[in-house]
């Protein structure tokens, strides 16, 4: 019993820590520069293997998503004879939520997880030890390009995944059932303002790109540098970050939306 | 991969991000950069437009033949004025059209729908159609129902 009370205590005091490295590790990382930092053509180079990669499934992701949000729509707004809100509905719904949320989620899964696995096997092959034998600072090297690489890539992604599911959303309204193209797009127009409903979606998706990241560099970084460590650093960056996206999208909405 | 594919999807990638911002601004939020190109003008005077949109639907006998495209108060009359482009295609309406504002359904959407008139001239760019009727509000009509009932 005791010993049980005490596990739980080091538990907390380990989550307490890691939250304090996690931390430390974030605004050393933060800034470029120093010593055999990274420069813009590392930067580049990240954001093709997170951004560009990550963009077929994105894509696609978006696509089906617009086009069942279509479908689901259709069939409750037709009950209601208001079928010509299915553009709001669709918009909205992907502007404000399921763009930035969905595409998080999908990116920890794509992006996240080969980063903690990538930057764990720098580790278990002692590359970040070498580099700090160099006089390299591995967080400058390593940690901050790929950081940064996630933190501009989240949103472009999350925009993209919303044009094309409301694009998929046009298809199946307008092409399949029949929606008149003008009551779409136009209800669309009247409903979704820039500020408030495409911007505070970007801002959305700029925190999600941002912890996502975070938690999967700092996963990486502070693998226990085994296979095993690796599978386990790797599995616990998807559940963390998708955890954290959505009580922040929670947060998030909360504030922007709720009127609290 | 080669340095320079890198580089190119990169800038791919960047490219369609902005593609997709200048979408959401111009196509998603409204702000519409369509040309006249094939429609003509005319605008309407309506005491009450009850909820019309800019880019709502105009119709004759039920089929679509143009859009609202600005909508204003006239600050001299107080009263809104809602203009349209009709396609190039309608050309033949008479000068004595008039023009209601409609709802689809019960709760649907507001739109202009037009009725042909009778007279030989045509309707041309800028002119104003001048019998109008304006959108039923429910809460007028329940009011003046409620008042009529109070004085039986």
């Amino acid at each position: 019993m005791l010993n049980r009370i005490a596990d739980m205590g080091r538990y907390g005091v380990q989550v307490i820590e890691s939250l304090g490295s996690a931390t430390l590790l974030f605004a050393n990382s933060l800034m470029w520069g120093g010593p055999g930092s990274a420069g813009f053509a590392d930067l580049v180079r990240q954001i093709f293997s997170v951004g560009v990669r990550s963009l077929s499934i994105i894509a696609v992701a978006g696509f089906f998503v617009g086009m069942v949000l279509g479908l689901q729509g259709y069939t409750i707004l037709v009950d209601f004879g208001s079928e010509a809100a299915l553009g709001t509905l669709v918009s909205l719904t992907l502007l404000r939520e399921l763009g930035p949320v969905v595409t998080a989620l999908l990116f920890a899964g794509r992006a996240g997880s080969a980063l903690t696995a990538e930057i764990g096997l720098m580790k278990a092959t002692e590359q970040l030890s070498a580099m700090e034998m160099m006089g390299v600072d591995p967080l400058k090297r390593v940690i901050t390009p790929r950081l940064w690489a996630g933190i501009i890539s989240m949103p472009i992604l999350a925009l993209i995944f919303s044009t094309v599911g409301i694009w998929g959303g046009a298809f199946v309204a307008v092409d399949m059932l029949g929606i008149d193209d003008g009551a779409y797009w136009g209800n669309m127009q009247a409903a979704v303002e820039f500020y408030n409903d495409v911007a505070k979606g970007i801002f959305k998706s700029f925190v999600f790109g941002w912890v996502v990241t975070w938690i999967a560099v700092y996963q990486g970084y502070a693998s226990i540098p085994t296979s095993e460590g690796i599978g386990k650093a790797t599995t616990q960056t998807v559940v963390v970050s998708s955890l954290a996206v959505l009580g922040l999208d929670f947060v998030l909405t909360a504030v922007m939306f709720g009127g609290v | 991969m080669g340095k320079r594919t890198v580089e190119f999807s990169v800038g791919v990638f960047m490219v369609l991000g902005m593609i997709a911002l200048v979408l959401m601004a111009l196509r998603v939020s409204g702000l519409s950069m369509d040309d006249a190109a094939d429609t003509y003008t005319v605008r309407a005077r309506f005491d009450n437009l009850g909820g019309l949109n800019e880019r709502a639907k105009v119709s004759m006998a039920g089929v679509t033949i143009g859009r609202v495209t600005k909508i204003y108060l006239d600050d001299k009359w107080y009263s809104a004025v809602v203009e349209m482009e009709i396609n190039k295609s309608m050309s033949t309406l008479s000068k004595d059209t008039s023009a209601a504002i409609l709802t689809a359904g019960l709760l649907g959407e507001k739109y202009v729908g037009l009725s042909v008139g009778a007279e030989e001239e045509y309707l041309k760019d800028g002119d104003w159609i001048e019998d109008t009727q304006s959108a039923l509000v429910l809460e007028e009509l329940i009011g003046r129902f409620l008042f009529s009932k109070a004085k039986e």
